[in-house]
């Protein structure tokens, strides 16, 4: 039996195919869809749950404090308290509110970003829709939800929400540029928009990156800088912190949900870290490996588990970076994707094109100078913009509180 | 059990003009931008059903994901009063002349279609041609190269336009 076709690989679809069993032929499309469907729903919604609560927690131990520990053992069952009180809490429209767009714009938030889950690969037979352009439709369905910002800021009829939502849009259309051009590189590496084969070109199998490292997108030089280009992309795409301006409290009140209250207001929560959960699946995907095991030995456990593993462990990330940086304001955050990730972006294409044409230069002392091109490449433009646009600051002081 | 290739077209194409038809009589604008996003949406769906895949979802990415921006802060930033309004929208003569640029155009457009006999083509020439991404990047990247250099300067005028046009006037200081 090999790997690909071990028991633990195809166990789901073995499932599948026994729940098809009961129903005639010509509708066995429908029924597998059905069921992808209720898979995804269940799986990414505990896991929406249970990541609001292990936010709380690793928040709160980031602050020296316990976070949630009343409800259920360690307060894991937080979420459901949580549930409980977004369901209950009256659903506020304000009177002059266009009470179809504000209604639509929650629906189509979720829509988009549960839309976006249909193309990742989670394990080594489970794609939902293998589609050849799968990376363009996983950004096609991320466009959506920028609409429906717009929508929920315009249709409140409040104007600090309709000035929160063009800023948030600005945000979000400021950071599509570096997040769309940082994967550019590995779909050229990899020569083909589809997402299995993206995976396929960073198994263990071709050998591993510097005679130790894992065959990952990761571990090249270019793959460094789109994966830190992507990360701060996507953690701009969701608007989190450090990227949270639209939707700050201390800002503009809620933004462009200032006058969203209840269920609403955690479908746009949901909208939120499920956009969260998408971009950790596409990252894992493009630059970790997806569900790909590090090296050859370990592939016994099967590939789902690794790519759980993988967005964990970037959720996870996200989250310290929102316990450790502070807010940026809108013209730092412009200036920033503009101005800095953009060039990147682009001077790593070109790193990257040099890297793949020089994939035969063979020998241990060609390939340190390959690797040197290629960090020269990235890391040079990196601290010229740097400088420049750091140019007119004095040097960072810091106080301390006394003890 | 699926419903045929004819239904959907049908479907997407009732879609398209409601849509469109919507968008073109609301008074309110907002609504109107927005029906307008749903008409593109419905013209992805058509190339879904034509099997181009890339063009759907480069037809997603570029419209509802841009050009929607552009046209509601367009719409935005120069609201209409009711006040601007002087002439009356509905009259006779309008509607009539509206009628007839309809009628002339879906005349060309039928006209157009049955003249080149589509209908008694060789039943083997009725498949669509796939196209494979790759083809279309091989394409782009070989005879089809002037398009995308052509584009490519369109664009970079318009960053410079726009940025010379968003930045602040300075004063010189004599």
């Amino acid at each position: 039996m090999t790997r690909e076709n071990s028991i633990l690989e195809t166990f789901p679809l073995a499932i599948r195919d026994w729940v098809c069993a009961f129903f005639p032929e010509n509708l066995h499309w429908l029924v597998s869809g059905l069921l992808v469907i209720i898979a995804i729903l269940t799986v990414f919604g505990l896991g929406f749950a249970f990541i609001t609560v292990a936010e709380r927690k690793f928040l709160g131990r980031f602050q020296n404090r316990p976070g949630p520990n009343r409800v259920g053992p360690f307060g894991l069952l937080q979420p459901f308290a949580d549930a409980v009180k977004a369901l209950t809490k009256e659903d506020i429209i304000p009177a002059a509110a266009d009470r179809i767009l504000h209604f639509l714009a929650p629906c189509i938030i979720v829509a988009g970003t549960l839309m976006c889950f249909a193309v990742i690969p989670y394990g080594r037979h489970l794609v939902p829709a293998d589609l050849d352009a799968g990376l363009l439709y996983f950004f096609a369905a991320g466009a959506m939800t920028e609409l429906a910002v717009f929508m929920a800021g315009w249709s409140s009829q409040n104007k600090y929400s309709l000035i929160a939502a063009m800023r948030a849009l600005a945000q979000l259309i400021s950071y599509e540029l570096p997040l769309l051009l940082a994967t550019i590189p590995v779909v050229m590496v990899a020569g083909s928009l589809r997402l299995q084969t993206i995976v396929e070109t960073q198994s263990a199998a071709a050998g591993l990156k510097a005679g130790f490292l894992p065959n990952w997108h990761l571990f090249s030089p270019w793959g460094i800088s789109a994966f830190l280009i992507f990360f701060i992309s996507a953690i701009a795409e969701s608007n989190r912190s450090p990227f949270d301006l639209p939707e700050g409290e201390s800002e503009i009140i809620a933004g462009h949900l200032t006058e969203y209250s209840g269920f609403k207001y955690a479908l746009f929560f949901m909208g939120e870290y499920f956009g969260l959960i998408a971009f950790s699946g596409i990252c894992a995907t493009l630059f970790l490996g997806g569900w790909q095991a590090p090296y050859a030995a370990l592939e016994i456990i099967p590939g789902y588990i690794w790519f759980g593993l993988k967005v964990a462990a970037l959720i996870f990330t996200f989250i310290w970076i929102r316990a450790t940086f502070l807010r940026l304001r809108i013209d730092q955050l412009m200036r920033f994707s503009w101005k800095f990730l953009v060039p990147l972006a682009l001077i790593n294409i070109g790193a990257a094109t040099f890297w793949h044409l020089t994939t035969d230069w063979q020998g241990a002392w060609w390939h340190v100078l390959r690797w040197f091109i290629a960090l020269t490449l990235m890391i040079a433009p990196y601290s010229a913009i740097g400088r420049r646009l750091f140019s007119g600051l004095g040097t960072r002081t810091y106080e301390y509180a006394p003890e | 059990m699926l419903p045929s290739a004819e239904i959907i077209l049908i479907a997407i194409a009732l879609l398209m003009l409601g849509s469109a038809t919507l968008a073109m009589s609301l008074r309110n604008l907002i609504h109107s931008a927005l029906l307008l996003v749903l008409n593109w949406f419905a013209i992805a769906f058509f190339y879904l059903w034509a099997d181009a895949e890339f063009l759907a979802f480069a037809q997603i990415i570029v419209y509802v994901g841009a050009v929607s921006m552009i046209v509601l802060f367009a719409v935005l930033l120069t609201r209409r009063q009711a006040a601007d309004n002087t002439q009356k929208l509905r009259t006779a003569s309008r509607t009539l002349s509206g009628l007839l640029a309809a009628a002339a155009t879906f005349i060309l457009i039928v006209w157009a279609i049955f003249k080149n006999n589509i209908t008694a083509a060789n039943p083997a020439d009725k498949l669509p041609p796939t196209v494979d991404v790759k083809e279309i990047g091989q394409a782009l990247a070989g005879p089809q190269i002037p398009a995308l250099l052509i584009v490519g300067v369109i664009l970079t005028a318009t960053l410079i336009g726009a940025a010379i046009i968003a930045s602040p006037i300075e004063k010189t200081e004599d």
